[in-house]
């Protein structure tokens, strides 16, 4: 069984990619070209469904099948690749998401997570090699940051706010 | 000078505890090398030519005497007792050793100071007018906003792995003295016809192997929208900046793909649809930054003549490396790392102490560097300049060649660099042999002479009144000339005058350049201003032409 940070708890992850083994009602996560491909299919899926975003997918796109979905996930191929920072801020500021927002991908190590907390990700599927435990610790890296960001990582300080 | 607060100090202690676990996990071979690489980057950290380069911020050029002595001791104890200013305002170190950084750090964070993001694509130390505050012709003092968009863009959680890195300089002076036109982003201090204070905004600038000049995206941005709408330009660039191509990833190329007038509806989409979501910029807060950059309490003089009955070298000096000052009975003054027996913008430790002496005694404390590579004492009282040029000419920072040909910019270049394509710092050493002859240098009058080791144009060599490019032919270093650029008043790239030439004729085709000038130039004509009115084909016939003593 995988194991995901959630909320800066380890525990143990019940979604299902798709390619995974998946039985009816199962809690699948499906890539956008896919769900957008067999649309149907997947709005009538008998479990809870979730998304996932490369990093080229525009979260307008996302819009009429948001309100279907139960998780949305976000691939970083690498950690250069920056993209799906601005996709989950959209996500949960813009379009007010309020399920699982995940990051996932080879691009998600420990040295990172504290920024994707920030951005409003409250899951962490890390890449595989990363040790789950110093992220977490990494997750409480900073007691403080200058810009509006999750209260999901509490800061004891905070410089800039949002309206 | 801005004071750092809990917070600020906080942060910074913070990230030197993490890059210190990095470097030990680096170490220890958890991270591998292409792991650890954006990492150290974004601590200002690269592996240069023969040893590890850290390039360490200086928040729009702005020193306090205690930092600079800090600078002093850590290239004593951790370098080779020299630091290498450069072009955007920082400070290198060519030798450190990897296992020390995290230590130089932490020594850098007990005066303030840190070394983030002056490498990586991430938003890059905010450079500014190195007369900010104390210039005649300024709006608004440009430090206390570059100061805000520094905290902004620290660690900021959205924009830390940008396409490319992202360079941004204010001004609020008439004359641009920071390239602003340049920059990624250019912030110009302007007040709307209300009087209200706020900002031209201008995207797109950048130099490198696409030189573009940045254009207008808005007349008037209010202050209190300066953050809203920098996340709406970097979040447009961030989500369709190219990531395909090293060299088509800066913002230039996507608003030149884009067009300037989509470009910037899409910015003006993303500002109104993020209004409740952007970060706020209370005028509260502004104030309390600017109360940190008030205007030194000044005593009440009047100007007086304090060259009168002296050597004329302290004449040259006053003239060409000190600047009128906005209060009566001060000047600024330039610290000059343009001496010929040195590298441009290199500076030893002792001279560093010295000069942190020096700013106590006469200038408030505080020195100011400039992308030109030279120091700035900015308040010095006009009774203490004779005493500060005698200082400073036993100190060797009194060459009297402030705006001159030999005043020029050089990238690290083939000795340090491991980008570059040719060496820069041999050819400034030729062309400070040449030209030491200082009445030729001030007939010559005002050029800007920059030079780059390669085509990313870290020495702003298309900006040049004269600029010189080092390529590589066959595995030999050559030389492109280009003139007619200009970074200041009507930004302009400069054109090229034809092939390379070799790198022991640099010095001898610039003379000839200069002898055309000399010829063509109409009375009290600066060379810009000759290129500009008979264009370069005259300097091109001659450039090449066998010198006259050869013939």
């Amino acid at each position: 069984m995988r194991h995901i940070l959630r909320q800066r708890e380890l525990q143990a992850d019940h979604w299902r990619h798709l390619g995974e083994q998946i039985a009816p009602g199962d809690a699948v996560i499906v890539p956008f070209a896919e769900l957008r491909q067999a649309r149907e299919r997947w709005w009538a899926w008998d479990g809870r469904l979730g998304v996932r975003l490369a990093p080229i997918d525009r979260v307008e796109d996302l819009l009429d099948v948001l309100p279907r979905l139960d998780l949305v996930a976000v691939e970083f191929p690498n950690p250069g690749d920056g993209r799906g920072y601005s996709q989950g801020r959209l996500v949960r500021e813009r379009y007010e998401f309020r399920g699982e927002l995940r990051a996932l991908g080879a691009g998600v190590r420990q040295d990172l997570v504290f920024l994707l907390a920030r951005c409003g990700f409250d899951a962490i599927e890390l890449a595989p090699g990363e040790d789950p435990q110093s992220a977490q610790r990494a997750l409480a890296r900073y007691p403080v940051a200058y810009q509006p960001g999750s209260a999901a990582v509490p800061v004891q300080r905070q410089r800039f706010y949002a309206a | 000078m801005y004071r750092y607060d809990e917070l600020d100090q906080a942060f910074v202690d913070a990230r030197v505890a993490e890059f210190r676990d990095q470097t030990r996990r680096h170490l220890a071979g958890e991270l591998s090398e292409e792991q650890f690489r954006p990492l150290r980057l974004r601590n200002g950290l690269y592996i240069q030519r023969h040893a590890p380069m850290l390039r360490i911020a200086i928040p729009y050029g702005l020193l306090s005497a205690a930092q600079l002595r800090k600078l002093a001791d850590i290239t004593r104890r951790y370098d080779r007792g020299f630091g290498h200013f450069t072009t955007r305002q920082n400070l290198q170190l060519n030798w450190p050793k990897l296992e020390d950084v995290p230590e130089i750090l932490a020594e850098l964070a007990t005066v303030q100071m840190h070394a983030i993001q002056t490498s990586g694509n991430c938003v890059r130390n905010v450079t500014a007018d190195h007369l900010a505050g104390i210039a005649p012709d300024e709006v608004d003092d440009p430090r206390p906003y570059c100061e805000i968009i520094r905290q902004w863009a620290t660690l900021h959680p959205e924009f830390t792995y940008l396409p490319r890195k992202f360079k941004i300089a204010v001004t609020g002076a008439a004359t641009d003295r920071a390239a602003s036109e340049v920059h990624d982003v250019g912030l110009h201090l302007v007040r709307d016809a209300s009087g209200c204070l706020g900002f031209r905004v201008l995207v797109g600038g950048g130099l490198g192997r696409a030189p573009m000049i940045g254009q207008v995206i808005r007349e008037f941005l209010p202050r209190e929208q300066l953050l809203a709408y920098l996340e709406a330009i970097l979040r447009v660039y961030n989500r369709q900046g190219r990531r395909d191509n090293i060299h088509k990833a800066r913002i230039k190329i996507l608003v030149k793909a884009l067009g300037i007038e989509r470009f910037r509806e899409l910015v003006d989409a993303e500002w109104q649809a993020s209004r409740e979501h952007a970060p706020r910029l209370p005028l509260e807060e502004i104030e309390r930054v600017r109360s940190f950059f008030r205007p030194q309490p000044y005593e009440l003089l009047t100007d007086i003549d304090v060259t009168a009955e002296r050597e004329p070298r302290f004449q040259a000096w006053y003239r060409y490396n000190t600047r009128a000052h906005r209060v009566s009975g001060y000047r600024a003054v330039f610290v000059c790392l343009k001496s010929h027996q040195a590298v441009p913008g290199d500076m030893t430790a002792a001279q560093m102490d010295a000069v942190a002496a020096l700013a106590e005694r006469v200038s408030f404390g505080l020195i100011r560097a400039t992308h030109n590579q030279n120091l700035v004492l900015a308040d010095v009282p006009q009774r203490e300049l004779y005493g500060v040029w005698q200082a400073l000419e036993l100190l060797g920072l009194a060459m009297p060649n402030i705006g001159t040909l030999t005043d020029m910019i050089a990238c690290p270049g083939l000795d340090f660099c491991s980008l570059a394509n040719a060496g820069t710092l041999d050819v400034a050493r030729q062309i400070q042999e040449r030209f030491d002859d200082l009445d030729y240098l001030y007939d010559l009058g005002e050029i800007e002479l920059k030079i780059s080791g390669c085509m990313n144009a870290c020495g702003h060599h298309h900006v040049g009144h004269i600029g010189i490019l080092g390529v590589d032919k066959h595995g030999e270093e050559w030389y492109q000339l280009t003139l007619g650029g200009s970074a200041s008043g009507v930004t302009a790239l400069g054109e090229v005058i034809g092939p390379s030439v070799p790198k022991h004729e640099v010095a001898a085709t610039l003379e000839r350049i200069l002898e055309v000038y000399r010829g063509v130039r109409h009375e009290h004509e600066r060379f810009l201003d000759t290129v500009r009115r008979v264009g370069v084909k005259p300097f091109k016939e001659r450039a090449y032409a066998p010198h006259p003593a050869a013939a």
